[in-house]
């Protein structure tokens, strides 16, 4: 049994790329819980997913032992947190379940816009944060600088700062030390009746749904019969875990612990993240604050290409947010696509990553349309609406106003840079707000830009026009009227609903040129002549047609190489496989999404 | 079943920028004796094994490569021992492959080839324009060209083939109304037109990546294709396959062979056959780590596997003539690798090679191979097919509407898995 004194729960936050992941796995090396054979690169990150993009999308959780200076052994657990912006909802959530954080600097970089927006979240939960200065030992390192950075932009005392190399393993003991001494110790009462709170949890074909949990007060046992709050709902435990990183069975777990429980659940929607669970014996009054709701920001419609795997589809989205509460979804019609889902993402990276993993983890072919935000329209009776998906736009004679969802954006950048900068906002239809010098060289340029607007490509752009030196980060600010139209694409005069698009007034022409250019690249020939028109309303704005097919014959003997002639086909008819019959036009998949690169590619 | 023969010949003078064919170039007599050795070798285990015994070989076909570019006393005794060992027909069509820039100005080659067997001939000719044959890669003139076809007259060869090739780069319609019409005047009995395919891999696909492959427009390609469809006819040539027209009595019954998809047994390095087998090949034809990549090429790998007793297989030997000598000197078969090909897959390769005959498929003939209609197997993709105006059925035969003859592709991977 561990003294509630000597537990510690912490997490690490950071910009993308600055060595939380590392770190973590030094750490969990360090502390012995994995033998250095059994160690792999970025034990946390365990989807395969994140390891090729060497990203972090879960909060992973790990339970290390430690011998502390002070003579007592300690039980840490550790919340590797994601940092891309578009998760910001899951470190919030790792966030709620820790009295402490590691930030993590890289000493090369400095301050980035993530590290702001995580410093302050991490703030907000009240946490202790202790800077880490990370990648000490390489040329370019200049802990001095960015520990001045670090007191004047943020305002944290650095005297207790660890400079490290997680990469070379420097400086673990002495983070390790510094959570034991300033991270203060869970509070909350083990006697108390149960509290726990659901950060997490998945479904596995065994044991049904694992639900991962922090409890608050009281303390919970193996046989236990527990309830979650908000359904109401009785389940027998029968297995208790601690992470190791792997599940690993533990008997009790009391107030301050970190843990998971199996209790053959097999129906996913009795377990929601932010419900709290207690005990049906002897039940708290009052459930836990639970976490704030993720919003979605970008909206999609994910179609299954054979149209039998709509069931498929469903299943998989229902057990995918069983593991990520931020995915919405709700079933769609398209009278191209078929049967499908209009899905709520937290980013265009959260869309691709949950696309990348329907695709993987449960084998299906998907075809996802162009995303597009939520818009607001007041419609001239007075009423308004919310529309999500392009083919519930109403006729425009109906619309008195659209309002669309705007951020406020900052980017940190080397002030060299601020002025390509500007013209990449200025060009995305954004309003200059400030500017703050970060120090003599860097400066925090703030912006408010239409979400739409940093959906396609801005990142990229961002990149590309800083050579990579500057960071971004946005939070939603609200909405505000605007003049957008819908855009519809029509293939052989017939509309195509799921290639519509909501663009600006301004811009429709540019972006209908652009896009049907595009299709016309994308849409193979076809045995008959396609046009391609884009329209706003009645009014095609561009045309190009796609000419018949005059010949596709493979007239060649090889000679009796049967084999060779019957592969080739088989490719070709492959191809043809993953296209989607609209009328009579076969259209690829990548057709659907043409619209997210039409920025000023014209050749 | 009669099982037909290919024998492949994998050297050339030079190899045409547009060639994805097992050759090589730079080759010389040494490698020649050295090869027809291993390949008498290979001829010599297939004569021992039980697939021939009792069989008759109607059709045997010498190809490359350029079969010609051996000394002639070689050519004839390679011709002279398959005839010995294997058993091939008294009447069989014995074709040889032949470069006209590869012959002696005597025609000394193709009299020994004449003598030793061969009686139909094939020339690749392509075009008759100097500039055009240049581009290719040709080693030869288009003076070279007749003389060769008289030189095959004069050594006794009455059923002569020309190959020709339409859509070059540079050639213009006119141009190909002029091969057509020297062609013709050499009074071949059998004419083979190919459009160019720029294949990956070969010189062409790199000039056409890089924009310096002048093709012509697809207009003027298809009325070469027309107007050589036409000329041809006019000439008493009736097309009998996309490819391929003869004067009547004179179709090449060797690829015949391969569009009805009957059995034939291939030597040499990369050849392919395709036979029932009926015994164990030792092993031969199990996936290797490291398979030729013209094998594997246009998709995902074939899922390879050894040849059992009692099924059909397709297989093929190794590919360079390196691998191929080298198995040989070790007394071992040259089968690289091969498929299994169940009754799906045959009727699926039945279609696919069948649709490429004018004649088309018979439906008598598949239902007696197959013990089912094609209806039962086909209806719904033949009825779709023939609703596209691709396919027709008329006499009892499936076939390609003028219209599927330029589109084949789309209408064979239709029979495909």
């Amino acid at each position: 049994m561990v003294d509630q004194k000597h537990i510690r729960n912490f997490c690490i936050i950071a910009h993308i790329d600055h060595g939380k992941s590392t770190l973590a796995d030094r750490l969990i090396e360090f502390t012995g819980v994995l033998s250095t054979r059994e160690m792999q690169d970025q034990v946390l990150d365990s989807m395969d997913l994140e390891r090729e993009r060497g990203i972090t999308i879960k909060a992973q959780s790990v339970r290390m032992d430690y011998q502390a200076e002070d003579g007592e052994h300690y039980v840490l657990n550790l919340i590797d947190t994601p940092g891309h912006v578009d998760f910001t909802y899951e470190v919030s959530r790792a966030l709620a379940g820790c009295e402490g954080a590691l930030l993590v600097v890289d000493a090369t970089q400095g301050i980035e816009a993530q590290t702001l927006a995580n410093v302050y979240m991490a703030l907000e939960h009240n946490l202790e944060i202790i800077p880490v200065i990370n990648k000490i030992d390489l040329p370019s390192a200049d802990p001095e600088k960015v520990k001045k950075e670090i007191e004047e932009v943020i305002g944290l005392d650095t005297t207790f700062a660890t400079m490290a190399s997680a990469k070379a393993g420097v400086g673990m003991k002495e983070i390790l030390e510094s959570v034991v001494a300033l991270v203060p110790p869970p509070a909350g009462d083990a006697r108390a009746p149960l509290k726990a709170l659901i950060y997490d949890s998945y479904y596995d074909s065994y044991k049904g749904v694992v639900t991962y949990f922090r409890i608050f007060e009281g303390a919970l046992k193996k046989g236990d019969k527990i309830r979650f709050m908000a359904p109401g709902k009785d389940f027998v435990v029968d297995d208790l875990y601690v992470f190791r990183p792997g599940l690993t069975p533990v008997d009790e777990l009391r107030a301050g612990e970190v843990g998971a429980l199996a209790a053959a659940i097999r129906e996913v929607k009795y377990v929601h993240v932010g419900d709290t669970i207690t005990t049906a014996e002897n039940p708290a009054h009052e459930s836990l604050p639970g976490y704030r709701k993720s919003t979605p920001m970008v909206f999609t419609g994910l179609y299954p290409v054979e149209t039998n795997d709509y069931p498929k589809l469903r299943d998989a989205l229902e057990k995918l947010q069983l593991n990520d509460a931020s995915i919405h979804f709700e079933p769609e019609t398209s009278e191209a696509l078929a049967f499908g889902f209009r899905c709520g993402f937290l980013g265009l990276l959260h869309m691709d990553v949950i696309q990348e993993r329907l695709e993987r983890e449960f084998d299906l072919d998907l075809i996802t349309t162009a995303p597009n935000v939520i818009y607001h329209i007041n419609l001239t009776n007075g009423n308004e609406i919310i529309i999500e998906n392009p083919a519930a736009w109403p006729d425009p004679t109906l619309i008195d106003t659209v309002e669309e969802p705007l951020v406020k954006a900052s980017i940190i950048t080397p002030a060299e840079y601020v002025g390509p900068l500007m013209e990449l906002c200025q060009d995305r239809r954004g309003a200059f707000i400030n500017m703050d010098y970060l120090t003599s060289s860097r400066v925090n340029l703030h912006y408010k830009l239409p979400l739409a607007e940093i959906m396609f490509d801005f990142f990229d752009q961002l990149k590309t026009r800083t050579r990579g030196y500057a960071s971004f980060d946005y939070e939603l600010i609200g909405y505000e009227a605007s003049d957008m139209v819908k855009m519809d694409v029509l293939l052989n005069g017939e509309p195509v609903d799921a290639l519509s698009i909501i663009a600006h007034r301004d811009k429709a022409e540019k972006i209908g040129r652009s896009l049907v250019k595009k299709l016309r690249k994308l849409i193979p020939r076809q045995q008959f002549e396609v046009p391609i028109q884009a329209a706003i309303g009645n009014k095609v704005i561009a045309r190009e047609n796609i000419a018949a097919l005059r010949k596709d014959v493979l007239a060649k003997c090889y000679g009796g190489d049967i084999t060779r002639k019957r592969k080739l086909l088989e490719k070709q008819k492959a191809g043809k496989k993953r296209m989607k019959a609209v009328g009579s036009v076969e259209i690829p998949q990548e057709a659907f999404m043409a619209v997210l690169s039409t920025d000023d590619d014209d050749d | 079943m009669p099982i037909s023969l290919y024998v492949h010949i994998p050297y050339c003078a030079q190899k045409c920028g547009y060639c994805d064919f097992n050759s090589y170039a730079g080759s010389g007599p040494a490698d020649h004796s050295g090869y027809v050795a291993a390949l008498l070798a290979e001829t010599a285990f297939w004569a021992r094994r039980p697939e021939l015994a009792g069989e008759t070989m109607p059709t045997v076909f010498i190809g490359g490569g350029t079969p010609t570019l051996l000394d002639g006393d070689l050519l004839a005794a390679l011709i002279v021992a398959l005839r010995q060992t294997l058993p091939v027909a008294p009447d069989a069509e014995i074709t040889l492959e032949a470069n006209p820039g590869t012959l002696d100005v005597a025609g000394e080659k193709l009299r020994l080839a004449r003598l030793a067997g061969a009686n139909r001939i094939s020339f690749g000719v392509q075009a008759f324009q100097p500039h055009l044959l240049e581009r290719l890669g040709r080693i030869h003139s288009p003076e070279q060209a007749e003389a060769a076809v008289a030189a095959a007259r004069a050594a006794g060869f009455t059923n002569i083939n020309l190959d020709l090739m339409y859509g070059l780069p540079g050639q213009t319609p006119a141009d190909f109304r002029e091969t057509l019409a020297r062609a013709l005047a050499l009074k071949p009995t059998h004419i083979s037109a190919y459009s160019l395919i720029v294949e990956e891999g070969t010189p062409f696909f790199a000039d056409h990546a890089a924009g310096r492959l002048a093709l012509p427009p697809e207009e003027a390609e298809e009325e070469m294709f027309r107007e050589g469809q036409a000329a041809l006819v006019a000439a008493g040539f009736a097309q009998y396959e996309v490819a391929n027209f003869a004067r009547p009595g004179y179709r090449c019954r060797h690829n015949q062979v391969y569009w009805r998809n009957e059995p034939y047994l291939g030597l040499g390095c990369g050849a392919h056959s395709f036979l029932d087998l009926k015994a164990p090949l030792a092993g031969a034809g199990a996936p290797r780590p490291r398979l030729s990549a013209s094998r594997v090429q246009g998709g995902a790998a074939v899922a390879t596997a050894p040849g059992e007793p009692g099924r059909r297989y397709r297989f093929w030997n190794l590919k360079t003539p390196a691998a191929y000598r080298e198995a040989l000197g070790r007394g071992e078969p040259a089968v690289e690798a091969g498929e299994i090909i169940d009754t799906a897959g045959e009727m699926a390769e039945t279609m696919m090679m069948g649709l490429r005959l004018l004649d088309g498929v018979s439906g008598e003939r598949f239902a007696r191979r197959f013990g089912r209609t094609l209806d039962a197997v086909y209806g719904p993709v033949l009825g779709r097919l023939e609703g596209l105006g691709l396919l027709e059925q008329r006499d009892g035969h499936v076939r390609l509407t003028d219209r599927g003859l330029r589109l084949g592709n789309q209408v064979w991977q239709e029979f495909l898995p």
